[in-house]
């Protein structure tokens, strides 16, 4: 079983973690930039934290085997915070990076006038770069956020089709298909959705357009969820074909609308640096 | 999925007029069109797009156009195009990916004569980032780098796992450095108090700290820029 595990914030997660990921088939990740956990007070901590996501973090994936890609944005919680609003002029630079493969996560958290800004601005940066957005809904107040995010897209220059809807659920899914995005879930051990219940969306609205994510990052979490609802869909009937499409080929073509993805893993081997294409190395 | 070797390794040790027809000789069209434009633009220093420089542009995309196999020499070329000075080449890097940083690292050699441009070695050499550690041992660093800076970097590629061929002028800089030899002799006691083997680029690097060990002649190979 091959694992493309489109959401995940590996930054917060241990070695351990990457080598029991590869165990499990995972051999692509894409980690959105989000909030830390503790406040951030500068643009600068951003952006060192963008640059470990294009630098280290991507070294770190290579070692154990993993293409690591990343997404980048102002994260709905910290767009409320004046300090943190002016790394919103920096994005620029980010956005035409190699390996950036969508602006996010953006969305809303509290539905504050300072996050409609944040929002509606980072979709236009979106549709200026040519990268598609990751779109996450609130994990409060979650169908009204939906559908005010789902109106904020309809209003901006990005299509439906270039937007990633995320951390979706039984109440949220079907209004996100009928829009036209692309549907995320994220699988965690206690709340957002749980194996089961995934499984049962998968029923219910088939594999198209459908990724799912274990948004595994600093809290209660799990890196492997996206293989035990693999697991699970094989054990309730579905087919190889149907695991490969929501577990590789969905996030496959959703990133692939940046031209930007690389799965082919660098060797971190040093061994090849001594080679040069004078002394006959190709 | 499948592993590729590293991507454009030795850069800096490569004559620019090599590079340029290695590249014209392996990139397909669409490629070799992106980086003709890319290279007139470059020379031009012209086309602001926003608020990046056309040129800065190009060498932050040069991978997804030519293939991360070749974005080293794409952006090597780009860099020497557009003639980008220290202080250019220190944005750049400072504003880098991991590749964007090795690139410059690798240009060094071909761009900067004096030693200006040593913060950014010194930078990668504080990384544990193996690919910016090799990319920090070429010419530039052989050439400029001081000695107990120098000889933190061979140590550090023993400890990463770099090897130390490397290093650029490994031969002439290690010849009859006694306190390079101690450091190694040190850390060779370290590694057999803990029960662990010593690595054979460890005894090869020492070897050369022999006063005798080198004749001038096996100095010369990488002295190119
Ligand atoms: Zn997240």
């Amino acid at each position: 079983m091959r694992i493309f595990d489109p959401h995940i914030h590996m930054t917060s997660r241990t070695t351990d973690d990457y080598r029991a990921m590869y165990t499990a088939g995972v051999r692509a990740v894409v980690e959105p930039s989000f909030w830390l956990g503790q406040p951030r007070t500068s643009p600068a901590s951003f952006l060192d934290y963008f640059d470990s996501l294009l630098g280290w973090e991507p070294f770190r994936a290579a070692q154990h085997g993993i293409a690591h890609h990343c997404t980048i944005a102002l994260n709905p919680k910290e767009a409320n915070d004046p300090r943190c609003t002016p790394v919103l002029d920096e994005l620029p630079r980010y956005l035409v990076k190699d390996r950036v493969v969508a602006v996010g996560e953006i969305g809303y958290d509290s539905m504050t006038p300072a996050e409609d800004t944040a929002l509606a601005a980072q979709l236009q940066l979106a549709a200026d770069h040519g990268l598609p957005a990751l779109v996450h809904t609130p994990h409060r107040d979650k169908l009204a956020g939906l559908r005010r995010t789902l109106d904020v897209v309809r209003e901006s220059a990005l299509s439906p089709e270039h937007v990633l809807v995320d951390h979706l659920n039984e109440t949220t899914v079907k209004e996100a298909k009928a829009a036209g995005c692309w549907l995320g879930f994220s699988v965690y051990p206690e709340t957002k959705m749980d194996e089961e219940r995934m499984v049962a969306i998968l029923r219910d609205y088939g594999p198209d357009q459908v990724l799912v994510n274990s948004a595994a990052d600093w809290g209660r979490s799990d890196p492997l969820k996206t293989r035990k609802v693999g697991d699970l869909m094989l054990a309730e009937g579905f087919t190889e074909d149907d695991v490969d499409r929501v577990l590789w080929r969905n996030p496959v073509a959703f990133y692939g609308l940046s031209g930007r993805l690389d799965l082919e893993v660098d060797a971190t081997d040093a061994t090849h640096e001594g080679n040069s294409i004078l002394r006959g190395g190709e | 999925m499948t592993p590729r070797p590293h991507p454009g390794p030795g850069t800096s040790g490569t004559p620019l007029a090599d590079l340029h027809t290695h590249l014209t000789a392996h990139l397909d069209e669409p490629a070799r069109t992106w980086l003709a434009r890319a290279l007139d633009e470059a020379a031009a220093r012209s086309g602001a797009h926003g608020p990046i420089s056309a040129w800065e542009l190009r060498l932050a995309e040069a991978g997804r156009r030519c293939g991360a196999e070749h974005a080293d020499a794409v952006r090597v070329l780009i860099l020497h195009a557009a003639q980008a000075g220290p202080d250019a080449l220190t944005r750049v890097y400072h504003q880098g990916t991991a590749a964007e940083r090795r690139a410059v690292l690798h240009a060094l050699p071909h761009l900067v004569t004096g030693p200006e441009a040593l913060p950014l070695v010194e930078d990668a050499l504080r990384t544990n980032d193996t690919r910016l550690v090799a990319a920090a041992v070429g010419p530039y660093a052989a050439r400029h780098l001081d000695a107990h800076n120098w000889r933190h970097a061979v140590l550090k590629c023993l400890f990463t796992g770099v090897p130390v061929d490397t290093v650029a002028d490994l031969h002439q800089r290690a010849r009859a450095d006694t306190e390079l030899a101690r450091m190694l002799d040190d850390y060779a006691a370290e590694r057999t108090a803990a029960g662990r083997p010593v690595p054979e680029d460890l005894h090869r690097a020492l070897a050369l700290t022999d006063s005798k060990a080198c004749k001038a002649s096996d100095a010369s190979e990488a002295k190119e820029s």
